[in-house]
């Protein structure tokens, strides 16, 4: 069985090597310093496991997870406490709280290796994006896949986002990227002060708004600076008057 | 208790007294008519006066001491309404001259009664004030015991750093298999600086040379976790050396850049820190790179040196103090700190 460390700290990364030393069935193919890193080790190598870090340089490790089409079964090991619930949640393996013993990283293995046999491995990155970011670096930027990299958008980059089957559409001045997640999820973590979801298929920032047009009677367009027109349903059109107070 | 069942109780209180002084007048003699008018009116009267009284209490709470005014006031504000009784009823009862001689034979009478009502009304309403500024006291103080509480509760965490802490831990149990030496080396540096901090918890103000002690047992365990990917570069003028700050302020500057640095760029990470004595200030600059595309507008001054500048207004009443800028892919931060002359 092949697994992956994606941790920040090279002695955390050889923690878990030396605690790995005791499970001989598990090789280490590579340990990343970064998220970047760890996509793309991710897709060379398609691990069964990795032991993750969360707070790491640009991207975070659920940032990074959400950039994996098929995830394999993460190991959370991380100082912060407060994750947990989000992790759990994104059925997340097991949360190792730094530091841990050979013990605890031992069950966690053992856990792991039950569960693999009941449950095989099904799409966690999708039950992931699920859970709303709680870390404000999320609110405030989108990380998604382009062709050969991965782009970091500030949230302030965005045009607007429109709803895309299983995923959005993220407009912005430098191209459209596409990211696997739903419009309730964004609804629920941008800052709803400059985010307004005016239609079922539309979200837009008011900073991007130049006027609110009427369409035909009891229907509105919002025209967007950059020529754009976009539609508004009954609920958008009296969200958007409530949010600038007319 | 809410207004308007003060008003119902004061209004009950006095249609109750003026039933009694109705019966009184009707017992020695005085027709039904001019009975009931009298009672009504001298408790009207007596009803304006004593909300009179009750308003100014609600703006003016004298203490023990002019106590003697109000007994003064109120004698007078009897004395007028039953000036203005006495008029009112011989414009009323013009032809009947022998309940008007009565009224005029009452009349002292009437004004020591008017006056221990006011005074009443005056010691209840009192009562009220005095009790309702209790109450609020009280929850002042709670809410005020509740915020130091608060306050120190933070400083506390804040002290303690655990996530400083639990991934240097952690450093050190990755360590201890394979490089005891330098396990135990780095416990002896993170037992001395947490016991800096603590020690220096209590102290106002040090010397530059004392914190940049206490900085660099940080940075040596920083540069254990993070490896080759962090390092620093230290200038300090001579002449500021012994120039004072306030204790711990300038490792959570640090800190914040080492954060910034590490977390925002991929790769190696210098921190420049550098320390200059002029005009009577000691000027810090601490300086991170930083990816000016992907580094969030909120974060013009950085994660954590909100803490810091409020720290420094309350120590010198300045905003100016701390500033920040940003200079190509370099983060600036920049720290006055006025000496005494």
């Amino acid at each position: 069985m092949k697994c992956l460390i994606i941790d920040d700290e090279p002695l955390a990364r050889g923690m878990v090597a030396e605690y790995l030393q005791r499970h001989p069935d598990i090789e280490v193919v590579q340990e990343c310093g970064d998220g970047f890193a760890g996509v793309k080790a991710i897709m060379q190598h398609q691990p069964d496991l990795i032991f993750l870090d969360i707070q790491m340089p640009k991207i975070n490790g659920f940032e990074m997870l959400e950039l994996v089409d098929r995830a394999p079964g993460v190991i959370f090991t991380t100082a912060f406490d407060e994750y947990a619930l989000r992790a759990f949640e994104a059925n997340a393996v097991d949360y190792l709280l730094k530091p841990f013993s050979q013990e605890r990283f031992d069950a966690a293995l053992k856990k792991w290796l039950e569960n693999r046999q009941i449950r095989p491995a099904e799409d966690k990155a999708a039950d992931l994006s699920e859970v709303p970011a709680k870390q404000p670096e999320e609110q405030q930027r989108i990380v998604v896949k382009a062709a050969n990299d991965i782009r970091i958008i500030p949230v302030k980059d965005v045009l607007y986002l429109e709803a895309y089957d299983d995923y959005v559409k993220v407009h912005t001045g430098n191209g459209l990227f596409l990211k696997k997640k739903t419009m309730g999820y964004y609804e629920r973590v941008l800052d709803p002060s400059q985010f307004v979801r005016v239609h079922r298929s539309y979200i837009i920032p008011l900073a991007q708004l130049t006027r609110i047009e009427p369409l035909e009677k009891d229907s509105h367009i919002a025209l967007l600076k950059n020529g754009v027109r976009v539609p508004l349903s009954r609920t958008g059109y009296s969200k958007l008057r409530t949010v600038l107070g007319i | 208790m809410h207004p308007f069942r003060i008003i119902l109780v004061y209004l009950g209180w006095s249609l109750f007294w003026s039933a009694v002084q109705a019966a009184l007048l009707l017992s020695v003699g005085v027709r039904l008519s001019a009975a009931l008018t009298d009672a009504l009116l001298t408790n009207a009267l007596l009803v304006g006066g004593g909300y009179a009284m009750g308003t100014c209490l609600r703006f003016y709470q004298p203490g023990i001491k002019q106590g003697a005014y109000l007994l003064g006031w109120s004698l007078g504000l009897a004395g007028i309404s039953m000036l203005l009784f006495n008029y009112l009823a011989g414009r009323i009862f013009r032809a009947d001259e022998a309940y008007l001689a009565f009224v005029d034979a009452t009349l002292p009478l009437r004004v020591v009664f008017a006056w221990l009502m006011i005074l009443l009304v005056l010691l209840l309403n009192w009562m009220w004030y005095y009790t309702r500024e209790r109450q609020q006291d009280e929850a002042r103080k709670t809410d005020a015991e509740k915020l130091s509480r608060e306050a120190e509760l933070h400083t506390l965490r804040q002290q303690l750093q655990p996530h400083f802490l639990f991934n240097s831990l952690n450093s050190i149990s990755a360590l201890v298999g394979a490089r005891p030496e330098q396990a135990r080396r780095m416990i002896m540096q993170l037992s001395d600086f947490l016991r800096g901090t603590l020690r220096k918890g209590d102290q106002q103000q040090v010397s530059l040379l004392d914190e940049l002690q206490h900085l660099e047992l940080y940075l040596e365990i920083e540069k254990v976790r993070f490896g080759h990917r962090l390092r620093t570069a230290v200038d300090v003028q001579k002449e500021a050396l012994e120039m004072r700050l306030p204790a711990l302020l300038l490792q959570p500057v640090v800190e914040n850049a080492i954060k910034f640095g590490l977390y925002d760029t991929i790769g190696d990470t210098v921190i420049s820190i550098t320390a200059t004595a002029r005009d009577h200030h000691l000027q810090l600059q601490v300086q991170n790179p930083y990816d000016p595309a992907t580094a969030q507008p909120q974060q013009g001054t950085g994660f954590g040196l909100s803490s810091v500048q409020r720290r420094l207004y309350l120590l010198y009443a300045r905003h100016d103090l701390l500033q920040t800028r940003q200079q190509e892919n370099q983060f600036i931060t920049s720290i006055k700190i006025p000496q005494k002359l």
